[in-house]
């Protein structure tokens, strides 16, 4: 029997160079599950869902997929790996010289050896999924931002993989677009029977949709809870978070001297 | 972009690019490259050889015949040994006779053969018994002043 | 002050040496990974009409006049000599030996070198390439390769049709306008220029010229920091860096071809 946990990161810590950007991050996601991971910009949600996918290795820690430790994996395993995640990218990330049709078959022409009409079929398919099976024809440039989202959501389950991870998904779309989005989402998972991991900072539009939510500020997970249990929180982070407030726990002002001293109005400490 | 049509574009720049080294090769150029198989080596010995250079064009009656192939120095004659590839298409004479030529006044150099009478023809690693060496402007210049200098010392 | 200076300079000279390393390993990946190129030629043959077909047109024109005016300069030099028959033998030689490879080489720089850099760089900068990786295909493998043999290939033919346009241009000019005597012309020609010490050589000289450029395009577009700034002075840098090379590997090949023939 499987275990119930599709992924497990299990105290990750990562940084660019000196800087620290995680510091011990512990994190699972259940089969069939939406689980959001939110916090400010910044605040290394990326940098996360790169170390699941295998493009960055961690410092300290492992992150665990269906299993197999990523970090240990040699390239060929990595991408036998990789053909089983999906990923949709800030801004879609078309391949912009390819149609929509050539864009959702990418992966299908690369992996496979399935003939040109099967290949039809399974990409109308796709693109029925995400409601654009008449914007096969077009380019990527001829795109709206939230289509070019539903277009990279089909390109990133063409092959029906396991996970399914979104860096900002709701990042610049207009309100019908970000319901549209958001819905896609749960649905898919359900459908498809995926695991999705959400990386974003919208809360309203993600509390909605999502199962489990981590919450992530300097490198570390503040809170977690399901999407009830967030709102009701009490904790002074998450309601800042969650209520939009400009100051609180994470501080309006970026660090500096005190505001007098650098006016040159200070009393007792001239710099 | 339709993607035979592409094909078709590329077809057609790969045509023309071939198309064009074929007439820089034929039309151009020529191959006239004398390749070993279908040539003889003979040797010609000169004292004195100018400017004459490996490659330059060995012509009989004005055509081009063959190439020199090498140059060398040889230390026990001191003198200059010209070994010259002649195509298989043109045989010799053995007394054929070699004489490095000029062409124009200041133009390139070359060998020139003149055919003798002999029966026998050259054959691959044969020496050429006659040869003439190249005319060197200033001892030309130098033998002319000389001349002119004793012309005038009886008056 | 001059300690800053000197801090300076090392800096640079380390990151230098750091980007010349990476730029080689990165050279011999596409190496490695150039299996794909050749077993889906299709995606060959598809950066073969955006190197080379797309400039074709600047090739031909450039080559025509570049021919005209060797005929033009050519003949106000050799008629002084009362040699104008050589004109065929001096416009051919400039061309076959320097001018093709090494014109088109440049030309071929900034239009299609800077397009490739331009390409890559933003296909980096909007997450094209990590998407592709994500997807698990090898970027290296399915986009850089493909457009480097693509550029490799194109190069020697681009300049074989700059030459022979040039040999044209000079043959309108030269024989068309001026009256230079045609069979002359050609035969001179003709008896100069060898085929394997000119042409081929010159060829080679265009090859190499093409690995040049592509790599260095390639590299910088694959360098490229992911902003507008960052394609936009990498663009610069290919064709300001790829015209050097093309210039130096030009005295180089050119002193081992060409000298010490005897």
């Amino acid at each position: 029997m499987q275990s119930d946990n599709l992924v497990e990161i299990a105290g990750v810590a990562f940084g660019y160079g000196a800087r620290p950007v995680l510091k011990g991050i512990n994190l699972t996601a259940r089969r069939g599950q939406v689980v959001a991971i939110m916090g400010s910009s910044g605040c290394g949600k990326t940098t996360l869902l790169r170390l699941i996918g295998g493009q960055i290795k961690p410092g300290q820690g492992t992150v665990r997929v269906a299993g197999e430790s990523v970090a240990e994996l040699d390239q060929n395993g990595l991408y036998r790996l990789r053909r089983k995640m999906g990923m949709l990218f800030q801004f879609g990330a078309l391949f912009t010289d390819m149609s929509v049709f050539d864009n959702v078959a990418f992966q299908l022409r690369e992996h496979t050896d399935l003939p040109e009409d099967a290949i039809r079929d399974l990409v109308l398919m796709k693109l029925n999924a995400v409601g654009l099976r008449g914007a096969a024809q077009l380019m990527p440039a001829e795109l709206s931002g939230g289509m070019a989202r539903r277009v990279a959501l089909a390109r990133a389950i063409a092959l029906d993989p396991m996970l399914v991870m979104y860096d900002e998904p709701f990042a610049g779309l207009d309100p019908i677009s970000l319901g549209v989005t958001g819905n896609l989402i749960r649905r898919l998972t359900d459908t498809l029977g995926l695991t999705s991991l959400v990386v974003t900072h919208d809360v309203q539009e993600s509390l909605k949709i999502v199962d489990y939510v981590y919450f992530v500020s300097d490198g570390v997970i503040v809170a977690e809870g399901t999407a009830d249990e967030i709102r009701a929180s009490d904790l002074p982070y998450v309601h800042q978070f969650v209520h939009g407030e400009a100051d609180g726990p994470v501080p309006f002002h970026y660090p500096a001297r005190a505001y007098a001293d650098d006016l040159g109005l200070g009393g007792g400490r001239n710099a | 972009m339709n993607k035979t049509v592409l094909d078709l574009w590329v077809g057609l720049f790969v045509v023309a690019g071939i198309a064009a080294l074929l007439f820089l090769a034929l039309k151009v150029g020529s191959m006239n490259t004398v390749n070993a198989a279908d040539s003889y080596d003979v040797v010609a010995r000169f004292e004195n050889i100018g400017g004459l250079k490996a490659r330059a064009p060995v012509k009989s009656a004005g055509v081009v015949v063959g190439r020199v192939d090498s140059i060398q120095f040889d230390t026990e004659l001191y003198e200059a040994k010209v070994t010259i590839r002649v195509d298989k298409r043109y045989p010799f004479p053995r007394d054929t006779s070699a004489a490095i030529l000029t062409s124009g006044l200041l133009g390139e150099q070359y060998i020139g053969l003149a055919a003798g009478g002999d029966s026998v023809m050259l054959k691959s690693g044969d020496t050429l018994k006659i040869t003439q060496d190249a005319v060197v402007l200033e001892n030309l210049i130098g033998q002319f002043l000389y001349g002119k200098a004793q012309e005038g010392s009886p008056q | 002050m001059l300690k800053r200076a000197l801090e300076n300079l090392g800096n640079r000279t380390i990151q230098g040496v750091w980007r010349m390393g990476f730029a080689t390993r990165f050279f011999f990946a596409v190496l490695m990974h150039s299996g794909t190129a050749f077993r889906r030629f299709g995606l060959t043959i598809r950066e073969m009409y955006f190197t080379g077909v797309l400039s074709l047109i600047i090739i031909l024109v450039s080559g025509l006049f570049v021919g005209m005016v060797l005929g033009l300069q050519g003949y106000e030099t050799l008629q002084t000599y009362g040699s104008e028959e050589a004109l065929g033998v001096l416009v051919a030689l400039s061309l076959v030996r320097e001018l093709g490879p090494v014109v088109a080489a440049l030309l071929f720089a900034s239009r299609a070198g800077s397009a490739i850099t331009a390409e890559i760089g933003l296909m980096k900068a909007t997450e094209q390439l990590s998407a592709m990786e994500m997807m698990a295909v090898d970027p290296i493998a399915r986009v850089v390769a493909p457009r480097f043999w693509a550029g490799v290939i194109s190069m020697p033919l681009l300049a074989a049709l700059f030459s022979a346009m040039g040999v044209l241009g000079g043959y309108l000019v030269g024989v068309q306008l001026i009256g230079v005597d045609e069979g002359s012309f050609w035969a001179q020609m003709q008896s100069a220029v060898d085929f394997e010490q000119d042409i081929l050589n010159g060829v080679l000289k265009s090859a190499v010229f093409g690995v040049a450029i592509t790599a260095i395009a390639l590299f910088e577009g694959y360098d490229a920091p992911p902003t507008a700034e960052g394609v936009s002075g990498a663009t610069t840098r290919t064709v300001v860096t790829s015209s050097l090379a093309v210039l130096a590997l030009d005295f180089v090949l050119t002193a081992f071809m060409f000298r010490g023939l005897n």
